[in-house]
C-alpha cells in the first residue's frame, strides 16, 4: 500500500431523514484541528436521497469540501447500500482519515467498511490527536472504562475511526468559509442488496436527549422510584434533564435512553449532579467530562468524589428537596 | 436449520476495581464470564431451535480456558463446540479476529450466524460486521429479536436510537444481538451431565486454511501505541455538613461559576 496517495480527513456526515445528525457536525470540527495539524483539507461525505442541499451548512462547519451521493437507494440507512457508496467514494478520493460516528448507524458501517477496505478502525474514541510522524493517534476506552489505550494504524489507509456523539465538539459556524461540492456517483451491485427494510417504528422514549442538556440530574439506584420523583423536581427548577446511573435502568426505574455511562450515553453538561450514584467506572466514564460535577453521596468514599469538584458526604432524600425549595426562591427573587 | 454462535470468554469487567491512590488496574480475582451480548445471541439460537428444530454450534477463538463458555453453552443446550485456539491468532485486532474466525465457519455449514453485538472487555462491535463482510453475506446488527419463517427468510427487530426498524432477509445471515431482547436460559441439570462428557473440537491456524499474514498481531493493521490508566483527577471540595449547610454551599458555588 503506497500511504503516501492518501491524503485529507474524511467525515461521514450521517442524515437520517435528511437531517443531519449532531455527531456529524462535532466530527467536523475535530477533523479540522486535524487537518489543520497535517497542513491537508477536510472532506465532507454525505449520502442519501435529496441531500445536496445540506452541503453549504457543512462548509460552514468546517469541510473544504463536500462528496455528495445522491440516490434513491440510499434514501433509508441500509448496510450494504451505504457500504458500497463509501466504499467506492473512498477509494477514489483516497483520504488518510476516515471519521465516523459512533451511532448504530455508524457502528454498523464503520467495520463493514473498514473490512471491506482491508484497514483498521478504533472504536468509540475519547481523543484524537496527531503524533510527531503524522500518524493518527486513537485514544478509545478498554476494559469497561478502566483501562485507555491509544492506537495506531500506521501501515494501512485510510486510518479509521468512530466517536460517540457527545464528544468532541462542534465549532460555530463561519458564514464566511469557501469550499467546493461536487457529486460522486457509485456504479452499484444491486444483487448484493439482500436485506429489506419493512419497517421503521419511533418510540416515545426517543424524544429526549440527554447529550444536548446544558444541566443534568442524574440519580442512582439508591434514590428509588421515590427518590426520582424528587429528582424531577429539583430538574424542572433548574431547567434540566434527568439521567440515571445503570443501576437505576436496570432496577426499571428510568428509561434506557436517560442512561449515562459506558454503556448508556456520554454527556458533558455544564453542570452535573451525581445524586446517590457511588461513581463504578463505567458510570465516570460516561460524565467525567463535564464542566462541574456536584456530587452527594452517604459514603464519603464513594469513587464518585474521585470525580466530583464539589462533593457532598450526605443524604440525598433530606438534600434534594431542600435544594429545590433554596433554588425555587432564588428564581423568584431574580 | 445449521446455526452457528460466536461466543467470547470476558473478564467480567464490572468486577475490575481500580487502585484508588495508584489507579491502576486491579484484575486478581476477576472472574471470567460468557460475554453478556453473546450469551443472548446463544439464547437467539436455541429460541429457534426449540420452535424450528436446529443444529446449534458455538465457537470461540480463546486460550484453552475458553473452553469454559463451550462447555457452559453447551450445558445451555448448544449441541456442538469449537475452540479455535493458536498462539498464531494471539494479538489480533478486530480485523485479524474476524479473519480467523470467518477462516473457521468457511469450513463449516450454516444457515445463521449469530455474534453478540460486543463484547464488555472491547466494547468495540466490529468483528460481527467484519466476519459477514469476509463471508460476503449481509448483516443486521443491534438485533432485539429474530423470527424465521420456517423456511429460509428470517425477520429481525433491530434497535436504533430513535425506536427500532424491523429488516427482512434471507438465509445466509449474520444478526450481532444486544442484550436487551431476551434472559439466556440457565444451563439444565441435564444439560451439565452431558456437557461435560462432549467433545470440544479444537482446531489450529492449520486446521482452518487461513492465510497466516491476516491472523495474529501480524494480520492486524491497529496496534496499541500505548495503554494507560486514567489515573486520578484530583478531587475537587468535599464537605460533611447538615444538609442546610450542604445546600447552601451547594447554592454559593454555583452562583461562584455563574452556573445560577
Amino acid at each position: 500500500m503506497e500511504l503516501s496517495t492518501y491524503k485529507d480527513v474524511l467525515v461521514f456526515i450521517e442524515q437520517r431523514e435528511s437531517n443531519v445528525q449532531s455527531v456529524a457536525l462535532e466530527l467536523l470540527g475535530k477533523a479540522r484541528d486535524l487537518a489543520d495539524c497535517l497542513g491537508e483539507k477536510v472532506i465532507a461525505l454525505i449520502a442519501g436521497e435529496s441531500i445536496t442541499e445540506k452541503a453549504q451548512d457543512l462548509i460552514y462547519y468546517g469541510a473544504d469540501e463536500v462528496i455528495c451521493i445522491d440516490s434513491p437507494f440510499l434514501k433509508d440507512y441500509i448496510t450494504e447500500q451505504y457500504t458500497q457508496a463509501l466504499y467506492q467514494a473512498i477509494q477514489s478520493r483516497k483520504p488518510s482519515i476516515v471519521l465516523i460516528g459512533a451511532t448504530t448507524i455508524g457502528r454498523d458501517i464503520g467495520p463493514r467498511l473498514s473490512a471491506r477496505l482491508c484497514t483498521g478502525l478504533t472504536a468509540d474514541c475519547t481523543k484524537l490527536e496527531i503524533s510527531e510522524d503524522r500518524n493518527l493517534l486513537m485514544t478509545r476506552p478498554a476494559f469497561g472504562g478502566n483501562l485507555m489505550a491509544t492506537i495506531v494504524c500506521k501501515e494501512h489507509r485510510p486510518q479509521m475511526s468512530t466517536v460517540r456523539p457527545g464528544v468532541m465538539r462542534k465549532r460555530e459556524t463561519d458564514l464566511s468559509r469557501i469550499g467546493s461540492i461536487e457529486h460522486f456517483s457509485p456504479n452499484f451491485d444491486t444483487s448484493k442488496f439482500k436485506v429489506k427494510l419493512l419497517e421503521s417504528v419511533k418510540e416515545e422514549r426517543g424524544k429526549i436527549d440527554i447529550t444536548e442538556a446544558k444541566i443534568l440530574v442524574s440519580g442512582g439506584r439508591g434514590a428509588g422510584s421515590g427518590g426520582f420523583k424528587k429528582l424531577k423536581e429539583l430538574a424542572k427548577v433548574l431547567n434540566a434533564e434527568v439521567s440515571a446511573s445503570r443501576a437505576a435502568v436496570d432496577a426499571g426505574i428510568v428509561s434506557h435512553d436517560r442512561q449515562v455511562g459506558q454503556t448508556g450515553k456520554t454527556v458533558r453538561p455544564n453542570l452535573y449532579f451525581a445524586l446517590g450514584i457511588s461513581g463504578a467506572i463505567q458510570h465516570l466514564a460516561g460524565m467525567e467530562e463535564s464542566d462541574f460535577i456536584v456530587a452527594v453521596n452517604k459514603d464519603k468514599y464513594a469513587p464518585i468524589f474521585q470525580v466530583s469538584d464539589l462533593g457532598i458526604v450526605g443524604d440525598v432524600s433530606q438534600i434534594v428537596p431542600l435544594l429545590t425549595e433554596r433554588l425555587a426562591k432564588e428564581k423568584k427573587g431574580r | 436449520m445449521k446455526i452457528v454462535v460466536c461466543i467470547k470468554q470476558v473478564p467480567d469487567t464490572t468486577e475490575i476495581k481500580i487502585n484508588p491512590l495508584t489507579g491502576t488496574l486491579i484484575r486478581d480475582g476477576v472472574p471470567s464470564i460468557m460475554n453478556p451480548d453473546d450469551k443472548c445471541g446463544l439464547e437467539v439460537a436455541l429460541t429457534l431451535k426449540d420452535k424450528y428444530g436446529a443444529h446449534v454450534t458455538v465457537i470461540t477463538m480463546g486460550p484453552p480456558q475458553a473452553d469454559d463458555v463451550l462447555r457452559e453453552a453447551l450445558a445451555m443446550g448448544a449441541d456442538e463446540a469449537v475452540l479455535l485456539t493458536d498462539r498464531k491468532f494471539a494479538g489480533a485486532d478486530t480485523l485479524a479476529t474476524s479473519n480467523a474466525l470467518a477462516s473457521a465457519l468457511r469450513k463449516m455449514e450454516w444457515n445463521l450466524i449469530v455474534t453478540g453485538r460486543q463484547a464488555i472487555d472491547g466494547d468495540t462491535a466490529q468483528v460481527g460486521p467484519q466476519i459477514a463482510e469476509h463471508l460476503d453475506i449481509p448483516q443486521i446488527s443491534y438485533a432485539e429479536e429474530v423470527s424465521y419463517d420456517g423456511d429460509k427468510t428470517f425477520k429481525v427487530k433491530r434497535q436504533t436510537e430513535e425506536g427500532y426498524q424491523i429488516l427482512e432477509a434471507d438465509s445466509p445471515l449474520l444478526v450481532t444481538v444486544i442484550t436487551s431482547g431476551n434472559k439466556p436460559r440457565y444451563m439444565s441439570v441435564k444439560g451439565i451431565v452431558e456437557a461435560v462428557e462432549k467433545e470440544v473440537h479444537t482446531l489450529g491456524a492449520a486446521d482452518i486454511n487461513a492465510d497466516e499474514s491476516k491472523l495474529g498481531l501480524k494480520g492486524s493493521p491497529t496496534k496499541v501505541h500505548k495503554a494507560f490508566s486514567k489515573g486520578v483527577k484530583s478531587a475537587g471540595e468535599q464537605f460533611e455538613v447538615e444538609p442546610e449547610e450542604a445546600v447552601g454551599i451547594i447554592i454559593s458555588k454555583l452562583k461562584e461559576k455563574f452556573i445560577i
